[in-house]
């Protein structure tokens, strides 16, 4: 097919996709005019109800839980399944490919912004529910720590700091007591996921019931998925360096 | 809608078409780590500071590290 004739087939099928396109948009509310009567009802009694003051956090793991649970496993499979692709036959430490950074000042600074890094991904996990942050902006901070620790001291140190059955290990852990709550709250005879701990006082850490619960549950998933992402993703990287041996 | 949103709405249209027209893999990845950038910028004008924070930590962190270490690995043969 030339050119010719795909602008012919183009064009009018364009103009007849752009026109439908415009005509929906044309039947839009007004830019931030509308509120739905869910979001309006959530905004007013949230707080009341779940004793948390970060609304959104209160929405994702607790009226919406089960959605957050559909969301964790779909990471959780990802995981798995760059697992599956990448994690070839067990590589041996000492054959781990070099690739320390040359630059001091590269090595020091990082080195010196990894705890750093760690503090603020725990804080916007332990924070959560109350203010801006939670489980999974937290646990990928988290886990751009392991990053910093590959950029700080190469690829050695970075494999080295993370075991990868400790990170295994932690992710179904992570995943496994989200699951597990749930069976639990459902066992004592309430909803899958059912808010049914102790609220606590509204501001405080000691808040939000099961809320906090899977929160942590959530950061350590996404903490350590994200690590092991970062493991598969840079052991590819690290065969292009010379003197990595071929496998 | 005030200024600002509009300013931040135009931004982030521009630099979403720029991301597909680039055509370098490397320069992609950096327009889009700015399309990001871009929306987390709309995200916290419009308050909505939760979905600001992952689109942050996503568009900056976890996304970009990915593709240049794919890009890395796969570049060599692939570029002409």
């Amino acid at each position: 097919m030339n050119t010719r004739t795909r602008a012919l087939l183009f064009l009018p099928l364009g103009a007849a996709l752009a026109a439908f396109l415009l005509w929906g948009l044309a039947g839009l509310p007004d830019f931030g005019s509308t509120q739905g009567p869910y979001a309006r009802y959530l905004a007013r009694h949230a707080t009341a109800q779940r004793h948390v003051t970060n609304v959104p956090t209160s929405i994702v793991f607790d009226y919406r839980a089960l959605d957050t649970l559909g969301e964790e496993l779909i990471l959780f499979t990802c995981v798995m399944g760059t697992a599956l692709l990448l994690r070839s036959s067990r590589e041996a430490e000492e054959q781990r490919p070099s690739d320390r950074p040359t630059s001091a000042a590269q090595r020091h600074l990082v080195s010196l912004l990894i705890p750093v890094t760690v503090l603020l991904g725990l804080w916007t996990i332990s924070y959560g529910y109350l203010t801006p942050g939670g489980g999974f902006q937290g646990g990928v901070v988290c886990g751009a720590a392991a990053l910093m620790l590959w950029a700080a001291g190469g690829y050695r140190d970075h494999r080295a700091l993370t075991p990868t059955g400790l990170v295994d290990a932690a992710e179904g852990l992570g995943a496994a007591a989200y699951i597990g709550l749930g069976l639990a709250v459902l066992a004592a005879g309430h909803a899958f996921l059912a808010n049914v701990l102790p609220l606590g006082s509204t501001g405080t850490l000691a808040s939000g019931g099961t809320i906090a619960v899977l929160n942590w549950a959530t950061g350590l998933e996404v903490s350590a998925a994200t690590v092991l992402v970062f493991h598969e993703f840079l052991k590819e990287y690290v065969q292009t360096l010379p003197g990595a041996a071929e496998d | 809608m005030t200024a600002l949103t509009a300013l931040v709405l135009t931004a982030v249209a521009v630099l979403g078409v720029a991301v597909v027209l680039a055509r370098d893999p490397l320069r992609q990845v950096m327009l889009n780590g700015l399309f990001g950038l871009s929306q987390v910028l709309l995200f916290t004008v419009l308050q909505a500071p939760d979905v600001a924070i992952s689109m942050a930590v996503v568009s900056t962190v976890a996304y970009p590290a990915v593709l240049l270490m794919t890009i890395h690995r796969v570049g060599p043969q692939d570029r002409g």
